[in-house]
């Protein structure tokens, strides 16, 4: 392990020999970690590399099998949240740790509130949450207003507001710009570099690449539980970093795509689709063996083109013709069965792909049982096949499928999913962000597969945060805006900077490349 | 194997099963010790005794398999006292041969009502049953203080409760047919598939294209025709079809289920541990009287022995975030 | 959004309870063949409060986003005890009173601690503990009777007048007194718990804790709340209500009766009353004064069917057999139309949160 000098000074966290098992499985082996005042620290890794483990234990979430920390030059151990906020760590959680029936200023002061008489001061803790609010630039947050009525963005930054609040020497970000629009992004970066320069320490988690570009004085890396490299920012290059990360070489990690000399046959044809004021004028077709991307900023509606075409909305507008059916599916059961033969893999796995205490063979069969099943009775001897043959086509690595789901790693829970929807034999296949927080080798057998299907003559709508995805999986691209199209991107046409630009409803670099142009 | 478990906690599945089995023989040993020392016989061990508590257990057993199915699906049904006791006096007025096909029709619409409560209009099912159970009670008070129906039951329920054949009670044999259709329904079925199923994630079961609603739908429906089931039984083995009759079945049913080891929050538990959390409740009820304890004595250590078998079973999750 | 509009926003199931119990009351009093008078409030007040103690002690769990089985069973064993101890000597009295309030304490913290230690889920516990509650009511008392103090009887049952008069404060009251002297003692005794126990609970961290605990325990457990100390006050406090109920029940009716089928009512009362009053059965929100019209709503819908004239074309429903099947109506009709947004929800995915 190669550690450079990060500064003179002594270290303000120091962490040495912390190890963490579960199940026999080391999710952190033997890590020596440290981190300065006065510093942006990012830490990157895969998923799995033990990012979040080292980061739930030094917030007192979960407690290490071995090691010792030391803080501000004492020996510490952080037995919960509140012993690490007692010594000045604190954190924003990913999964958001703001309490949604209770209002904004009672969220903020949550801990060690103003009190009068032994009881909660309410005023002073108005007083209290409006300073804090406008300290993050959220002035237009009411503190009176129940947090679960906040939209997302504003939730994440009462958040960090929750933060400051409880005056950090260690201030730990995990993943805590996912859910922020593009202009509240901004506006935590100035913030971070203005608590940087009053002396905090920092420790930001993040998988987008660009934002600890732009972020951090210092890289960590991790992989595969183990500390692999600390650096200056500037010191590596994106590929080098990308090497320390997955520790092998990637080429070709997209499969290349087809080349049409015609339109495929439609399959699906959407016309002026509405829905509440989330989508307005949705129009586009989906050709035969095609993978239409959706892409845009997180949150401009892509996510409800899906839902709204597995029929899982009230009150679409539009229309929709699958086949040779008009009309919006009006529930999953109906987008299902086979004369639409529609499957949707979710946006989060666990609460909607899965029954995590079940086991894999049922989660796989769960779409499938109707045809499974003789009369009233599950046919044992045809279901083990299917689920057999599915582990076996998708190489979902486990012990047993009698195992709960719950037991394998967020990549092989994916392919589950995915595997219970193949099981159906789709002809439109819908995905809400499949490879978020996959490792890149699970990432790269999903692209194969999606082409795989798509040469099958499987049509595939594939919705991702990621833009290289976009450009290196898909026929073409809408980018949604507001609820909108705002751009079309075809073939060389899908570029980074056409992506981005068009994100932010900007025009693209050359209007005539984005005009939907047949490659040859 | 097709039956849906939780691998990681597979010990503490069967478990309770083990723990509820040793319980069972520790009650029969304490209670022959006791008519041994203070009535000098095994009373307790003789065949006829324990078919008499088998024949008694049937009634709770098929309250409690109704019961189970729509705990597993995370749901709960508080209006079983008097689903139980409206089939069985509606069933007596009736009488003739229509009294049970009648009977399990009242059950079966109040279970369909309740399931529309539950699955469309997404009332909280505790509150939605406790409010039936409630009305159900005002309307079978009013139906009999305004036209006093009869309460005698027909000869069919009569011998569906008391006869017997080759020497087992027939109310055993519908117990042990319930138990093996409705173990196979868990297990074998797609609706059993889809009750655990609904009972761990519901979102993900509709997302899969599965009509969750209906399955609710059908899971109250079975839980009440059961409950009905057993109140028709149970009217004929009192020979009289008796207001508050389902009272005394509702927290035992709810206690079997949960002593049986399946999570009251629903998604996973096996339907053998049902059987065997009825057995246990059953015998403890009657060797407590048969040690002559009071009333009183005899609550305290029925609710003692909940809570004791429940922290036995193993505690639940730390929170782990 | 202005103050005014968020605070209505956040009190919508409770206003809607005040606003239902304004309607049926004015209704009731307006048939009652005397009208409205002080004793027809004493009268109506007495026969709510126990109601309202139990309510507020199932409050406090269903805020955890638990369920108390077992409310109905400790206040019945509290009411048995009242019936032995709460007799003699002044001293004697107020000893009584002690014991009973620390056997609700008792009882809850027992709760409490099974099903934060135990980690069990507090509706199979309650359960289990509500036969145990029930079995020592029977010990104390296998039959119904004893008796109470004739004179706090007296007083906690009539007007605040009857007070001083009572216990021979003064001789003739003063001025002042003669404004406030007409209000129940029951209300006098709720207003006082409410001020001494009940706000300065919600406004502790401790029971701010537990709504945040009812709200998302686990974002709750991140943000450094004492989780388990939130349980437990909460569970304790909660049989502290349940024990207040009890000994008010054994005041009212000057006796006791361990009358398992009773705890059964004030159980299943108490749920639905926490229901009308606007607290969510998931946890998180609500509070004890929604409850309290909550209960005062299923109180006087009980009050109006007596008033019915009888030679009416409604004068079946005067009958008294017809009460609990309109109990339950009112209880599914209210909870269905709390439920009314299963059919506004326009994503679907939202009916499973």
């Amino acid at each position: 392990m190669e550690v450079l000098d990060t500064g003179p000074a002594a270290p303000l966290l120091e962490m040495r020999g912390i190890g963490k098992s579960y199940g026999g499985v080391a999710a952190l082996d033997e890590v020596d970690f440290s981190a300065h005042a006065s510093s942006i620290h990012a830490v990157l890794g895969e998923n799995g590399a033990g990012k979040s483990t080292l980061i739930k234990i030094i917030s007192g979430a979960i407690a290490p099998d071995r090691g010792t920390m030391s803080f501000d030059g004492r020996p510490i151990t952080v037995a919960d949240p509140q012993a690490a906020n007692a010594v000045g760590i604190v954190t924003v959680f990913q999964e958001l740790s703001v309490i949604p029936d209770l209002s904004v200023a009672d969220n903020i002061s949550i801990t060690r509130p103003p009190k009068r008489l032994g009881l909660i001061d309410r005023r002073a803790q108005r007083r209290r949450a409006e300073e804090l609010l406008a300290r993050v630039g959220c002035e237009d947050v009411n503190p009176r207003a129940r947090v679960g009525d906040l939209p997302l963005s504003r939730r994440q930054m009462v958040e960090i507001a929750k933060a400051l609040g409880r005056d950090p020497k260690l201030l730990i970000l995990d993943e805590a710009t996912s859910a922020l629009t593009a202009a509240d992004v901004e506006r935590v970066y100035t913030i971070l570099h203005r608590l940087r320069d009053d002396g905090l320490a920092l420790l930001y988690i993040s998988h987008r690449m660009h934002e600890i570009e732009e972020l951090a004085d210092t890289i960590s890396v991790f992989r595969n539980g183990r500390h692999i490299s600390t650096f200056a920012k500037g010191t590596q290059s994106d590929d080098q970093i990308v090497q320390m990360m997955i520790g092998r070489d990637v080429s070709n990690v997209y499969p290349p795509k087809p080349v049409r000399t015609e339109p495929p046959p439609v399959e699906l044809e959407v016309s002026r689709l509405g829905w509440t004021d989330r989508l307005s004028d949705i129009s586009f077709t989906l050709g035969k063996g095609e993978i239409v991307g959706l892409g845009g900023l997180d949150g401009q509606g892509q996510r409800e083109v899906l839902l709204a075409l597995f029929g899982v909305l009230r009150n679409v507008s539009g229309t929709v013709r699958v086949f040779d059916h008009k009309g919006v599916p009006r529930s999953p059961v109906v987008a299902t069965r086979p004369d639409h033969a529609m499957a949707l893999i979710p946006e989060d796995r666990k609460t909607e792909g899965l029954m995590l205490p079940m086991s894999i063979s049922d989660n796989i069969s769960l779409t499938s049982l109707k045809w499974l099943s003789r009369g009233f009775v599950i046919d044992g001897t045809a279901e083990k096949n299917a689920v057999d043959g599915m582990i076996e086509k998708l190489r979902i690595k486990i012990g047993n499928p009698d195992d709960a789901v719950a037991t394998l790693s967020g990549g092989n829970q994916q392919k589950v999913v995915i595997a219970k929807w193949l099981l159906t034999g789709p002809r439109i296949l819908l995905l809400n962000d499949p490879t978020r927080g996959i490792d890149v080798g699970t990432k790269e057998e999903i692209y194969r597969l999606l082409r795989e299907l798509a040469d099958a003559g499987t049509s595939i709508i594939l919705y991702s945060t990621d833009y290289d995805e976009l450009i290196g999986c898909c026929d073409r691209v809408l980018i949604l805006y507001g609820g909108r199209i705002v751009q079309t991107l075809e073939g060389d046409a899908i570029t980074e900077t056409n992506i981005v630009a068009s994100s932010f409803n900007l025009p693209v670099e050359s209007e005539a490349a984005a005009e939907p142009v047949r490659p040859q | 194997m097709p039956v849906p478990k939780m691998s990681n906690l597979r010990n503490s599945i069967d478990r309770p099963l083990l723990f509820a089995g040793l319980f069972i023989i520790a009650i029969l040993v304490v209670g022959t010790v006791y008519t041994l020392i203070f009535e000098g016989n095994a009373a307790l061990l003789s065949p006829t005794y324990l078919i008499l508590q088998l024949k008694v257990a049937s009634f709770l057993g098929i309250v409690a398999a109704g019961m189970m199915i729509v705990v597993l699906l995370g749901h709960i049904d508080l209006s079983v006292p008097w689903t139980m006791t409206a089939s069985a006096m509606l069933a007596a007025a009736v009488g003739g041969p229509f009294a049970i096909p009648i009977g399990l029709g009242v059950g079966l619409a109040i279970g369909l009502f309740n399931g529309i409560g539950v699955a469309y209009l997404r009332v909280p099912s505790m509150i939605f049953t406790l409010g039936v159970n409630v009305m159900l009670r005002g309307f079978m008070v009013m139906l009999t203080g305004g036209f006093s129906p009869s309460s005698v039951p027909t000869d069919a329920m009569l011998w569906l409760a008391k006869g017997e054949i080759i020497g087992i009670p027939n109310p055993v044999i519908v117990w042990a047919l319930i138990s093996l259709a409705v173990a196979f329904m868990l297990r074998r079925m797609p609706l059993g598939r889809y009750i655990y199923a609904i009972g761990n994630r519901e979102a993900a079961v509709y997302l899969s294209g599965v009509n969750t609603r209906l399955v609710v739908v059908a899971s109250f429906a079975l839980c009440s025709t059961l409950a009905a089931f057993a109140g028709i039984l149970l009217a004929g083995y009192s020979s009289k079809a008796f207001q508050a009759m389902g009272d005394p079945y509702l927290l035992p049913s709810i206690a079997a289920v949960v002593i049986g080891g399946t999570n009251i929050l629903g998604g996973a538990g096996r339907y053998a541990g049902t059987v065997v959390g009825t057995i246990l409740i059953v015998l403890l009820q009657s060797v407590l009287s048969v040690m002559q304890m009071p009333e009183a004595g005899r609550q305290i250590i029925y609710g003692v022995v909940i809570v004791i078998m429940l922290l036995a079973y193993g505690r639940g999750q730390r929170l782990r975030v | 959004m202005s103050n005014f509009r968020l605070w209505i926003s956040h009190n919508t199931g409770a206003l809607i309870a005040v606003v239902l119990f304004l309607v049926l009351y004015i209704f009731y009093s307006s048939l009652h063949p005397r009208g409205f008078t002080t004793d027809l409030l004493v009268q109506n007040s007495n026969e709510a409060l126990a109601l309202i103690f139990v309510s507020i002690a199932q409050t406090l769990v269903v805020i955890l986003g638990g369920i108390d089985l077992s409310v109905g069973s400790l206040m019945t064993l509290v009411n048995a005890v009242a019936s032995e101890v709460v007799i003699g000597t002044g001293p004697e009295i107020v000893l009584g009173i002690v014991i009973c309030l620390a056997i609700g304490l008792a009882g809850g913290l027992m709760n409490g601690v099974i099903i934060v230690y135990g980690r069990l889920q507090p509706i199979v516990v309650t359960l289990a503990t509500g036969a145990i509650f029930t079995g020592l009511a029977l010990l104390v008392r296998p039959t119904p009777g004893g008796e109470v103090d004739g004179d706090l009887s007296w007083v906690a049952t009539n007007a605040l007048s009857e007070l001083p008069a009572t216990y021979g404060w003064w001789d003739s009251d003063p001025g002042w007194f003669n404004l406030v002297s007409g209000i129940p003692m029951p209300i006098v005794i709720l207003l006082l718990v409410i001020l001494l126990v009940w706000i300065p609970y919600r406004n502790s961290e401790l029971g701010r804790g537990g709504y945040a605990i009812g709200s998302n325990e686990a974002a709750a457990y991140m943000s450094g709340v004492r989780i388990n100390r939130s349980k437990l006050a909460a569970y304790t406090l909660s049989g502290m209500f349940a024990g207040l109920a009890g000994l008010y029940f054994a005041i009212q009716t000057g006796s006791g009766n361990a009358d398992p089928i009773q705890a059964g009512t004030y159980t299943l009362n108490s749920i639905a009353a926490v229901v009308i009053g606007g607290t969510s059965l998931f946890g998180g929100s609500g509070g004890a004064i929604g409850t309290i019209f909550g209960v005062m709503v299923l109180r006087s819908i009980t009050f109006c069917f007596r008033v019915v004239d009888t030679d009416s074309a409604v004068g079946f429903l005067a009958n008294p057999l017809l009460q609990p099947m309109f109990e339950g109506l009112i209880l599914v009709i209210a909870v269905t139309l709390g439920a009314a947004r299963a059919f506004s929800v326009k994503n679907r995915l939202n009916m499973f949160r």
